[in-house]
C-alpha cells in the first residue's frame, strides 16, 4: 500500500512538472465546454430561403410575411427565374426554393387545390427534414388564417378535429444546449483518461524508465494501480469544472444526485483507463498509442449515442455497445441530469459499467504481466 | 567462496537471431567479473535474463542460490541493475529519482547513504535539477547511486561507460573497485576492449557465445603469435602495405602504432623493401609484447572464421 501510494505521488509529481500538461488537464475541458456545446447542436435557425413569387398577390404576401416572421428562415432572394433559383441552390447561397404559382391567390377558396412547390438541400438530411417541417408548420398555420378568414370563427369551431397540444419533458425548451452537455463531458473525462494514461504508460517503455521498475520489488498489479488512480482523479476534477462550467455558462439543470453521477463517471474512467493500458501493452511507441487510441476513441464516441441515438442505430450496432463503455455513459449523464433517475433507475447500466470495467482491467493486468 | 551467479547452456532466440547459445559461467562473490564483447553480441540479452527481465529459452541459472525464474521476487530485492540507456526518470530531479528508488525498494536514503556517498557527493551539490539536464557523466553516477541505494548484493551494470569520456570512464572504474570493499558482487558489459584489465576476471563474448573466459592477465597470455609493432607517419598507408606483403598474418591499428603478426611469426629485410617500394622509408619494426586486445582480437578473429 506504501509503495502504491508513493507511486502515484510519483505521477503527480512528473504529471504537474510538465507545465504543458500540467495546465492543459484544465484548460482544455473549460476551452471544449465554452466551444463544442454551443457549437455542437441540431437546432436549425436562419435556413436561406429563395422565393420565386409568380402571383404576386395580397395572399402570396401574407405567405411569405409569416416565413420572414418565423426565426427559422431568412429570406435571402427572390427571384422569377427558376433556373436563377437552382443556380442558387447548386451554389448553396440558398437552402430551399419556395415556388407560387400564378394563380395562387384565384384558386383560393374556389374548392381547386393550390399547390406551393419547395424544394429543399438535402446534401445534410437531418437539416432538410428538420426545414421541411419547419415550413410545413407554418403552412399549416397559412391555411388555418384562410379558413378563419372564409368561414368565420363560428364555422370553424363546428368542424370536427383533432386539437393536439404536447409538451416536451425532461427538456420542455428542447434546448438542445441541455442535450450535448452531459454528452460533451463525457467525452472530455474520456479524452484526458484515455489518452493520458495510455501516453503515460507508454512513455515510460519508449524512455526504458520501465525496465529500472521491472527490476525493482514493485509487482505489476502495484504499478497498474498507481497509472490509474492519478488519472481517476484528474478525470473526476476535469468532470466538477465541466458540470461547473455548465451550470455558470449554460445554466445546465441538475435534476439527480451528483454522487451517483461521479460514481458512475469513476466506474467508466476504471473501464477506460483499463482499456489504455491493456492498448499501451501493445504499443511501443506514443505514435503507436496515439493511432490505435484515435481508432478507439471515434468508435466509441460515434458509436456512443452523443449525437445519434443509439435506438435506431442497426441492430449490430446496438449490440456493440453493449460493450461500449461510452454508451452507458451517455445515457447515465443524460438520465442523472436532465431527468433525475435515481440510482435503481440506472442500476442495470452500473453493473454492465462494473463488469466492463473489471474486465478491461484484468486484460490490461494480464497482457502488461506478459509483455514486461 | 560463495557462488554469486552459475548458469548452465543458457540460450535465448529471438524471431530472426539466435542471442546466446550454450552460455555456461560462474561468478564469485565480490569480484567484478566483466563481460567484453562487441554490440550485438549478446550481452544485454544476458545481462536481462540474469536480472530476471527476460526468460531464457534453455538452460539453468542461479543467481544468489535462487533460481532467476521462480525466484524472481527475492531476487529484485537483492539485484541493483544499470541499463546501457539512461533509465531514470528525466522529469525528476536527483533527490527524488534517488528518493524514489530507495522508497520503491522499502529502504530510505539516510539508511544505506555511507554505501553511495563515494559517488553521491559528486553530485550532491545539484540535487535540485532535474536529471534529464545532468551531463552523461553526472548521469551516470546517479544512476549508479539508484542501482546501489537498497544495498544489492549483486550489481549488474550493462554498458555502464558507453558515451562516457575517458577521465570519467577511469573514475568510473575506480568507483566500482571501491564498491567491492562492501562486499558487492559487480558484473559489467563494456565493448571496450582496454578496460577488460580493470575486472578480476572476464569473458569475452561474441555472437551469443563465449569465447574465453580468465583473468585478463591469464588471457593476454594466450596470445599464440609473436607479436610485431610498427610506426610510421601515415599509419593507413603502412596498414595497407602490411596487409599487401605476403608474409602477413594480420596488421591492424593499435593506439598510434600498428601490431603486425606472420605467417610463420618472423620477418626479413623483404620487408622494409616491400614498404620502400610504396614511399614508406622511416619505420622500425620491433617485437612487442601481445595486450589483452590482442588475444581478443585474435580470439574474435577465430570466431568469426572457425
Amino acid at each position: 500500500m506504501r509503495t502504491i501510494l508513493y507511486l502515484i505521488r510519483k505521477e503527480f509529481l512528473q504529471i504537474f512538472r510538465d507545465k504543458f500538461i500540467g495546465r492543459a488537464i484544465f484548460a482544455v475541458p473549460i476551452v471544449q465546454m465554452l466551444l463544442l456545446v454551443p457549437a455542437v447542436t441540431f437546432e436549425i435557425k436562419n435556413v436561406k430561403l429563395c422565393v420565386i413569387d409568380r402571383d404576386i398577390s395580397v395572399e402570396s404576401r401574407a405567405l411569405i410575411n409569416q416565413l420572414e416572421g418565423s426565426t427559422f428562415f431568412k429570406i435571402k432572394y427572390s427571384t422569377f427565374s427558376e433556373k436563377e433559383a437552382e443556380n442558387l441552390l447548386h451554389r448553396n447561397k440558398c437552402d430551399l426554393i419556395l415556388q407560387i404559382p400564378s394563380g395562387f391567390s384565384k384558386n383560393i377558396g374556389t374548392g381547386n387545390p393550390v399547390k406551393v412547390l419547395a424544394s429543399i438541400n438535402a446534401i445534410n438530411a437531418t437539416n432538410a427534414q428538420l426545414s421541411w417541417a419547419y415550413l410545413n408548420g407554418i403552412l399549416r398555420d397559412y391555411n388555418m388564417n384562410i379558413l378563419l378568414e372564409n368561414a368565420g370563427d363560428l364555422a370553424v369551431s363546428s368542424i370536427p378535429q383533432i386539437s393536439f397540444s404536447n409538451r416536451y419533458w425532461y427538456n420542455e425548451m428542447l434546448n438542445y444546449k441541455f442535450y450535448m452537455l452531459p454528452g460533451i463531458l463525457g467525452i472530455l473525462v474520456t479524452a484526458i483518461g484515455f489518452l493520458l494514461a495510455g501516453l503515460n504508460l507508454v512513455k515510460e517503455k519508449e524512455v526504458g524508465t520501465i525496465e529500472q521498475i521491472n527490476v525493482t520489488p514493485v509487482r505489476k498489479y502495484q504499478f497498474i494501480i498507481a497509472k490509474m488512480v492519478p488519472f481517476l482523479i484528474i478525470g473526476l476534477a476535469d468532470l466538477a469544472l465541466g458540470l461547473l462550467i455548465g451550470k455558470l455558462f449554460f445554466n445546465i439543470p441538475f435534476e439527480g444526485s451528483i454522487g451517483l453521477l461521479f460514481l458512475a463517471s469513476a466506474i467508466f474512467l476504471v473501464a477506460v483507463l483499463g482499456l489504455a493500458i491493456f492498448l499501451s501493452t501493445f504499443s511501443s511507441t506514443q505514435q503507436q498509442f496515439m493511432f490505435v487510441a484515435f481508432f478507439f476513441l471515434i468508435i466509441f464516441i460515434l458509436m456512443g449515442g452523443i449525437f445519434t441515438p443509439v435506438d435506431s442505430m442497426p441492430m449490430w450496432a446496438q449490440k456493440f455497445d453493449l460493450v461500449n463503455p461510452m454508451a452507458y455513459l451517455m445515457r447515465i449523464n443524460r438520465m442523472v441530469m436532465l431527468k433525475g433517475s435515481t440510482f435503481q433507475d440506472i442500476s442495470r447500466d452500473i453493473y454492465s459499467l462494473i463488469i466492463i470495467a473489471v474486465g478491461f482491467t484484468a486484460f490490461a493486468v494480464r497482457m502488461y504481466r506478459k509483455t514486461a | 567462496m560463495q557462488e554469486i551467479i552459475s548458469a548452465s547452456g543458457i540460450s535465448k532466440k529471438f524471431e530472426a537471431a539466435q542471442a546466446l547459445k550454450d552460455i555456461s559461467f560462474e561468478v564469485n562473490e565480490s569480484e567484478i567479473f566483466g563481460f567484453i564483447g562487441p554490440d550485438g553480441a549478446g550481452k544485454t540479452t544476458l545481462f536481462r535474463i540474469i536480472t530476471t527481465l527476460l526468460l531464457p529459452d534453455e538452460g539453468e541459472i542461479k543467481v544468489l542460490g535462487l533460481d532467476a525464474i521462480k525466484g524472481f521476487l527475492e531476487l529484485r530485492k537483492n539485484i541493483g541493475y544499470m541499463p546501457g540507456r539512461f533509465s531514470l526518470y528525466q522529469d525528476l530531479t536527483v533527490e527524488e529519482n534517488l528518493n524514489f528508488y530507495a522508497t520503491v525498494f522499502g529502504t530510505t536514503v539516510k539508511e544505506n547513504y555511507d554505501l553511495i556517498s563515494d559517488i553521491y557527493s559528486h553530485i550532491e551539490p545539484f540535487r535540485k535539477r532535474i536529471a534529464g539536464k545532468l551531463s552523461g557523466g553526472m548521469k551516470q553516477k546517479l544512476a549508479l547511486s539508484c542501482a546501489l541505494i537498497h544495498k544489492p548484493k549483486l550489481l549488474v551494470l550493462d554498458e555502464p561507460t558507453t558515451g562516457v569520456d575517458a577521465v570519467s570512464r577511469s573514475e568510473f572504474w575506480d568507483m566500482l573497485k571501491k564498491l567491492k570493499q562492501h562486499n558487492i558482487t559487480i558484473l559489467v558489459s563494456t565493448p571496450y576492449l582496454d578496460e577488460a584489465m580493470r575486472c578480476n576476471r572476464v569473458a569475452l563474448i561474441q555472437n551469443g557465445k563465449i569465447l574465453s573466459i580468465d583473468n585478463p592477465q591469464k588471457i593476454r597470455e594466450g596470445f599464440s603469435r609473436k607479436l610485431f609493432s610498427a610506426k610510421a607517419p601515415e599509419k593507413h598507408k603502412l596498414i595497407n602495405a602490411l596487409r599487401e606483403y605476403p608474409g602477413t598474418l594480420s596488421a591492424y591499428p593499435f593506439g598510434d602504432s600498428v601490431h603486425i603478426t606472420f605467417h610463420n611469426d618472423e620477418f626479413d629485410d623483404s620487408l622494409y623493401e616491400h614498404l620502400k617500394k610504396v614511399g614508406i622509408e622511416k619505420t622500425t619494426i620491433t617485437e612487442s609484447e601481445a595486450s589483452i586486445e590482442d588475444r581478443f582480437l585474435e580470439l574474435m578473429k577465430k570466431g568469426t572464421t572457425g
